[in-house]
Formats: structure tokens, C-alpha cells, sequence
């Protein structure tokens, strides 16, 4: 029954702060047809749907049966998940368990956001527990800026450092036809930017956009007769502990510790700098680019910004971090996760036109989001 | 198929208003309660899958409640993700990802409050915003349109509908669980309170609190655990077109489809025959009807005339709905997997006082998403 899984194809909208030519419904379907026709296949060729966003965004209930039109899940099994910040990677690893568990051979995966339709940290607002938490932690800068705060006054680290991650993905981002933001920018404009929440920045930020990913899973012997390199699962791994935002650790992400653990563990990583190839990380916001990577055991506690000021994560280093520009330059909420997927897919591939790194071997995706939750899918080129 | 097995469960009374337990709560209640009922430990699940909707619950990232309730914080946090939609779905996701040999035991998990939402603008809201929503249709306006448009092209009555509310409300009488169990006579029901034509307050689930939870394990887990194993025997999903207009309401084809194929995975040639009790998702009485049609078990347009025959009875050669049904308790997305826990119940023999005559070997639990039944997941349970 259980089958090993690859990635044959990945669709992505071109995102932005809003797209008025569509409607959410056309919205999923650029992106399914984009992912189809990458694929080589037709919406016939397709055995199940997964699909998902954050509901309160676009107030539309039931979105797996709404969107059908637009998703091509007519007369198809039809599901719907939803976990917040890590629905993307929600998305992608339940695609991965459909056809792994030889249920289904070809299933396509959608997730997607209209975010220009929403008051976006009004609807986030209503996450936290209104009687203990709501208060304190309204949306998701509240956290985000305690976080950093807590990191900075621990390690000593500097608001420049994490400037240097925006700068770096925004340069990547450059080279990304779908991104939202596409243009570099430097630490100084960083700094200058207009402050949101201590130390976080305006462009410290991602952005909140209009988009929608689709990325097609295959088991084996279907992944190896449509497709002559899938980007091979190797692995996922989850950890969504937390209820409250008050019970969250802020020195460290404990849910990214213990997740990366299980999965080197399992997969058998002892140096991660040293053996993955890339890494898509979910990274809202430039001081997770930080702290984060701590957290996946690239470096010590508090050495972070050495590693992001030698170019160690950028392109052309030994780890570059977010090719695509990452999160900082698109975050379409729903899609995010799942465009980390995508987008580590097409680097095992081989097909991350313009922003390809070289020799991809083992590409890592992670997803965050909730109350400090992380996800993880790890991609091959080669079976695991 | 034998892979996959319910070694536990648990759920709570479903009620009006229960205003003594959050939705964590009520997920911690039915958690414990489906742990103990498989004689294992939080730290023995390796997996979990919570179900709940946005919408329902009035929070984004509904699941975030839930959580920790459910165990799955325990030790440094366990694998688990999260289903909108019926639990059905969450127990069709939560056995893929055994199958797919990454986990061994699941714990399924569903809680819903009704009593702290609006169904009206929470339905209203499943609609599409631009041409069908500013028309005010919600769940039980659109489940009238069905109703009248299954009544004109069968031929069928408000009194055939009647009977299938008198047959669950009196099958309620032996549930403790149940919410509204009543003797209801023919008359009582017609009488009823006209909600939306041909719809009456007898026709229509009550708006319900509560919670359910699943253990599933794979086969050398379920084995070796001294309950005796329910098996997931066959499991398929299935979805329609979304507007209203682009259906023939009196047809579930995503029914019949997802029917279909969880009966070939199961080995089933003639449900009527190999299936000894039904529980499917009558949210209005005329789905009863409908429903068990599109699963094979009769001809179009002749479910009205089994019920009103006995057939579907308690007593009957092919009970539907011995719980109560959905018409006598819908916590909204719980409803679906409490079918399973109620079919699972029976082959076990444990139904207590709603327990059927003879034994049940291969049972049937239905859920459904989105209007008018837009999408089914299908169950079949076995010993």
C-alpha cells in the first residue's frame, strides 16, 4: 500500500498587494492550470484534491466546496485543511500522505490567499484565546516583535543584522518573476523604514499579497512515467505544541528544534550546513532569518549573523536561504507554505529558471505559523 | 481492507448549551475518554488530527484552541495537522497518514459549539459572495430547495419525510447521548412549526454542543491491544459542482460515486445484503431518504417507501440511523465521526441500550461537507 511520493509539477500565480483582475475563485485556477500544464498533465489526470487557506481572510466557510469551479475537484475526493501561518506546508504534507499512502497515484495541492479581500490582523486578532491571550498578542506583529526583542537583549545582536537578511531576500527576490516585491533594497533603507513594532520595520516585514500555489504529488511508478526528475519527499515533520501565545518560549522555537531533531535523526543529516543544499524557510519576518537558523542547527546560539554577514546564506554561498525571495517578498498566507514546497521542488528539479542554484541534492521547505509552529518537508533527488 | 483499525472512542453528551466546558474542554473530555477506551497513553499516539471550522468556532486558526488539549504538545510536541470540513474527513486523513507507514496510532479529535455561533450567517457564508449569498440562503433554506425539488421528481410527500423524523427521534429514546428524543406522531410533525417550505422544526437537526474522539492504529498495533478491533474495511470521498443551479438536487452523484468506491475496497457486491446497519448524516429529515438511495441500497425515489414499510427501523432488516441520527444530535463536523463511533459501537455490541438485534458484522457511516450534501465521505466499518 504505502508508496514513496515525488513532486512532478508546481503552478504559482504572479502575486501581488492585490489582484483586481481576478476573483479567489480564478485566483486557484491560474494556479492549478500553471501547475497541470508544468506537469504535462490534464485536470483528468488528477485523483484528488487538498486544498486550503485561512478562511477568515476572504469570509468565505466551506472553501474546498466553493472553489470547485476553480480547482477542477468536480466529481473528484475533495478535502480541506487549514492550520494558520503553516497551511501551505499543512497542504503540502497531507498531498504527500495521499499518495503515500496509495490511496490515490496523482493529487494536486492548492493553497491560496486573497489577502487585499481582508482586514488581515483583524481576522489574525481572533487566533489568540479571547479570554487570556487576545489582549496582549493582537495579531502577528505583537509575538514576532517580542521574539526579537527577547533575541536581541540574549545575544546581543544588532537591528543591522537582521537588516541584512531583508537585504538578502529582497536581492533574491529580483530574480523572481512571480515575487510581489522585486526590487533590492539596502541595510540603510531597512533602518530607515518606518517602525512598526520595536525593532520590527516596515521592510523587516513581509508584505501580505494576492496568490494562489499548486504543486502535484505522484506516487513512484506515476512520478516516474510523467515525470523524468521529481523532486522526491524524503521526509516531514510537525510540530504544532502551543495553544497560547503566553505558554511560547520567546528565547528559543523550541517547535523548529524539535522538529529539524526528528528529522536529521531520521534522515540520517549530521552536518545540515554542510548537506543541505537549500533551504525555502518560512521566514515572516528578517529576524527569524536569525534565530531560526539557530534553531535548525547551522550554527551556535547567537551566531547567526556571522554566517548571513560572509554570504553563507546567500546565493552562491554554501547554504543559500530562500531563492525565491521568500516570504519577506510574497506572503499570499495560505499559499506560503506551500509555495516553500514548490519552490524547493523546482530546485531539485533543476527547473528554478533564474534563480536555480547549482547541484541540488537535498532541498529543505519548512512552514511557521499558529502559536510558534513549524513544519518541515524535505525534498531529494534521488527516492529516500 | 484490514490495515486499519478503530481501537478507540469516546464522545460527549450532545446538548442545547454547554456552557460548563470550552471548546479545549470538551476536547480534553472525549481525548481522555478514547485513550482509556483503548487502554493506551497519550505518549503511545505518535499522530493526531483535530477537525474543527473558523467559522463555527468565531476564531481563525480554530485548531490553535485545541492543541494541547488533545495531547498533542506532549513531550516536546507530536506530528499533527488539522481538517475543515466533517470528521470523517479527519478520520479518512488521519488513516492516510498511517497507511503511508509514517504513523501507527492517530487520535482523531472533533468539537463543535453551535450554542456560541449563528448558524444562519455561518451557512450563509459556505455560499458564493457574489451571485448566491446576497440572497440570504443559508444551510436550511437551501436544504428546502432540495427537499422540494427531491418531492417533485419522486413524487414524494411531506408526510414521507415525517417518518423518517418519527422513526430517528423514537430510535433517540434509547440514547443517552442524544439531544431530542421524542415520540413524535404524524401529526405532531406536520403540524410542526413551518421553518422553510416544505421544511418543519420536526424536519430539522437541532443546533448542538459537543465532542468527539477516534483512536485509530495500524494492524500490528490494533492486534496487539486487547479491544476488539473495528476495521476501516473501505473509505472514499467524493465532491459535486457548488451552485446550487448547476445541480439536479434530487441526485448526489459525489454520493454515489464515493459509495461506490468505498463498497469495491470493502469487497462489497450488494450493500442491501452485506450491510447490517447504516449511520448517515440526516442534518433534515428528506437527506434520510435521499442519501440511503444514493448508496445503493434501493432505487431512486423508493427510500421513502422503505422507511414508511419499516425497513430502516430499528427492528428492521437494515437499521438506519439506530442512534437518532443526525435529527437528534448536530454538533456540525462531530456529527460525521459520531456516526462512526456509533457503527463502530454496534459491531462491537457495546451500543448498550440502542444496541440492534443480531450481530453486525459490516457497517455504514456517512458524512457530508458543504450544501445541499455538496461533498460525502463514506465509511465502511467491520469486525
Amino acid at each position: 500500500m504505502a508508496q514513496r511520493v515525488g513532486i512532478i509539477g508546481f503552478g504559482q500565480t504572479y502575486h501581488r498587494s492585490h489582484r483586481d483582475d481576478v476573483n479567489g475563485v480564478e485566483l486557484i485556477n491560474e494556479a492549478v492550470r500553471a501547475a497541470l500544464e508544468d506537469a504535462g498533465l490534464s485536470i483528468d489526470d488528477i485523483d484528488a484534491v487538498v486544498i486550503g487557506n485561512m478562511d477568515h481572510f476572504e469570509a468565505v466557510n466551506y472553501v474546498d466546496t466553493w472553489s470547485v469551479d476553480g480547482s477542477g475537484a468536480w466529481m473528484k475526493p475533495l478535502i480541506k485543511l487549514t492550520t494558520g501561518g503553516t497551511t501551505g506546508s499543512t497542504l503540502g504534507i497531507a498531498g504527500y500522505h495521499h499518495a503515500a499512502s496509495g490511496l490515490f497515484d496523482v493529487v494536486l495541492v492548492i493553497g491560496w490567499e486573497k489577502n487585499s479581500e481582508s482586514d488581515t490582523t483583524g481576522a489574525i486578532i481572533t487566533c489568540s484565546d479571547p479570554i487570556f491571550d487576545r489582549f496582549s498578542f493582537s495579531g502577528a506583529l505583537p509575538g514576532l516583535a517580542v521574539e526579537a526583542s527577547a533575541y536581541i537583549k540574549r545575544y546581543g545582536i544588532k537591528e543591522e543584522d537582521a537588516a541584512r537578511v531583508a537585504v538578502r531576500d529582497r536581492a533574491h527576490g529580483a530574480n523572481n518573476p512571480y515575487a510581489q516585491l522585486q526590487t533590492p533594497v539596502t541595510v540603510e533603507e531597512v533602518m530607515l523604514s518606518p517602525m512598526l513594532s520595536w525593532p520590527i520595520k516596515l521592510l523587516d516585514i513581509c508584505p501580505r499579497s494576492d496568490g494562489a500555489a499548486a504543486v502535484i504529488f505522484a506516487g513512484e511508478r506515476k512520478a516516474r512515467q510523467l515525470c523524468s526528475q521529481p523532486a522526491w519527499v524524503h521526509y516531514t515533520a510537525v510540530r504544532h505544541s502551543h495553544a497560547y501565545f503566553g505558554d511560547v518560549d520567546y528565547t528559543r522555537l523550541h517547535t523548529l528544534e524539535a522538529a529539524v531533531q526528528e528529522l536529521y535523526q531520521n534522515v540520517g543529516i549530521k552536518e545540515p550546513l554542510k548537506e543541505l543544499d537549500v533551504v525555502e524557510l518560512y521566514q515572516p519576518y528578517s529576524f527569524a532569518g536569525l534565530k531560526w537558523i539557530e534553531a535548525m542547527g547551522l550554527c551556535k546560539p547567537g551566531e547567526s549573523p556571522r554566517l548571513v554577514w560572509d554570504g553563507v546564506t546567500d546565493m552562491g554561498g554554501e547554504l543559500p536561504f530562500n531563492p525565491s525571495g521568500g516570504v519577506i517578498c510574497t506572503n499570499c498566507i495560505g499559499a506560503t507554505g506551500l509555495l516553500r514546497i514548490g519552490e524547493a521542488a523546482l530546485q531539485v528539479m533543476d527547473r528554478a529558471v533564474g534563480r536555480q542554484v547549482p547541484d541540488v541534492n537535498l532541498a529543505l521547505a519548512t512552514g511557521f505559523g499558529g502559536a510558534y509552529w513549524s513544519d518541515l518537508m524535505l525534498l531529494g533527488r534521488r527516492p529516500w | 481492507m484490514t490495515d486499519v483499525a478503530i481501537v478507540g472512542m469516546a464522545q460527549t453528551p450532545y446538548r442545547r448549551r454547554r456552557d460548563d466546558a470550552n471548546f479545549a474542554e470538551l476536547i480534553y473530555e472525549v481525548s481522555c475518554g478514547a485513550l482509556q477506551d483503548a487502554g493506551l497513553e497519550v505518549g503511545d499516539i505518535d499522530n493526531f488530527i483535530t477537525v474543527s471550522n473558523d467559522f463555527w468556532d468565531g476564531r481563525t486558526i480554530s485548531s490553535m484552541a485545541v492543541q494541547d488539549a488533545c495531547g498533542s504538545s506532549f513531550d516536546g510536541g507530536r506530528n499533527v495537522s488539522t481538517v475543515e470540513g466533517d470528521g470523517t474527513f479527519g478520520l479518512l486523513y488521519g488513516m492516510m497518514r498511517i497507511l503511508s507507514g509514517a504513523y501507527r496510532t492517530t487520535l482523531v479529535v472533533v468539537h463543535c459549539k453551535g450554542s456560541e455561533g449563528n448558524m444562519r450567517l455561518i451557512t450563509n457564508g459556505m455560499f458564493d459572495y457574489i451571485y448566491t449569498r446576497p440572497l440570504g440562503i443559508e444551510a436550511t433554506g437551501a436544504a428546502a430547495l432540495q427537499a422540494r425539488r427531491y418531492m417533485d421528481k419522486y413524487k414524494l410527500t411531506e408526510e414521507d419525510f415525517a417518518h423518517v423524523s418519527i422513526k430517528n427521534r423514537g430510535n433517540a429514546l434509547r440514547n443517552p447521548n442524544a439531544q431530542l428524543a421524542a415520540s413524535l406522531s404524524l401529526d405532531e410533525v406536520m403540524a410542526s412549526t413551518p421553518i422553510a417550505s416544505p421544511l418543519k422544526l420536526h424536519d430539522i437537526s437541532p443546533i448542538s454542543d459537543g465532542a468527539a474522539a477516534v483512536v485509530l492504529a495500524h494492524r500490528n498495533v490494533a492486534n496487539k491491544l486487547g479491544r476488539k478491533p473495528v476495521w476501516v474495511k473501505g473509505i472514499a470521498h467524493c465532491s459535486e459542482a457548488h451552485f446550487l443551479g448547476d445541480r439536479d438536487l434530487a441526485e448526489a452523484p459525489a454520493l454515489r460515486d464515493a459509495a461506490f468506491r468505498a463498497y469495491q475496497m470493502a469487497g462489497i457486491e450488494d450493500p442491501f445484503a452485506e450491510i447490517d446497519l447504516v449511520e448517515l448524516y440526516d442534518a433534515y429529515s428528506y437527506m434520510e431518504p435521499l442519501w440511503f438511495e444514493e448508496m445503493g441500497f434501493c432505487s431512486k425515489g423508493e427510500g421513502a417507501e422503505l422507511t414508511r414499510l419499516g425497513a430502516t427501523a430499528f427492528d428492521g432488516p437494515l437499521p438506519v440511523n439506530p442512534s437518532g441520527g443526525v435529527l437528534s444530535a448536530h454538533a456540525v463536523m462531530v456529527a460525521g465521526l459520531a456516526r462512526v463511533i456509533e457503527a463502530a459501537l454496534q459491531i462491537r455490541g457495546e451500543a448498550g441500550e440502542r444496541q440492534v438485534e443480531g450481530p453486525v458484522e459490516l457497517a455504514l457511516a456517512h458524512g457530508i461537507n458543504g450544501p445541499c450534501g455538496q461533498s460525502h465521505c463514506v465509511v465502511i466499518l467491520g469486525e
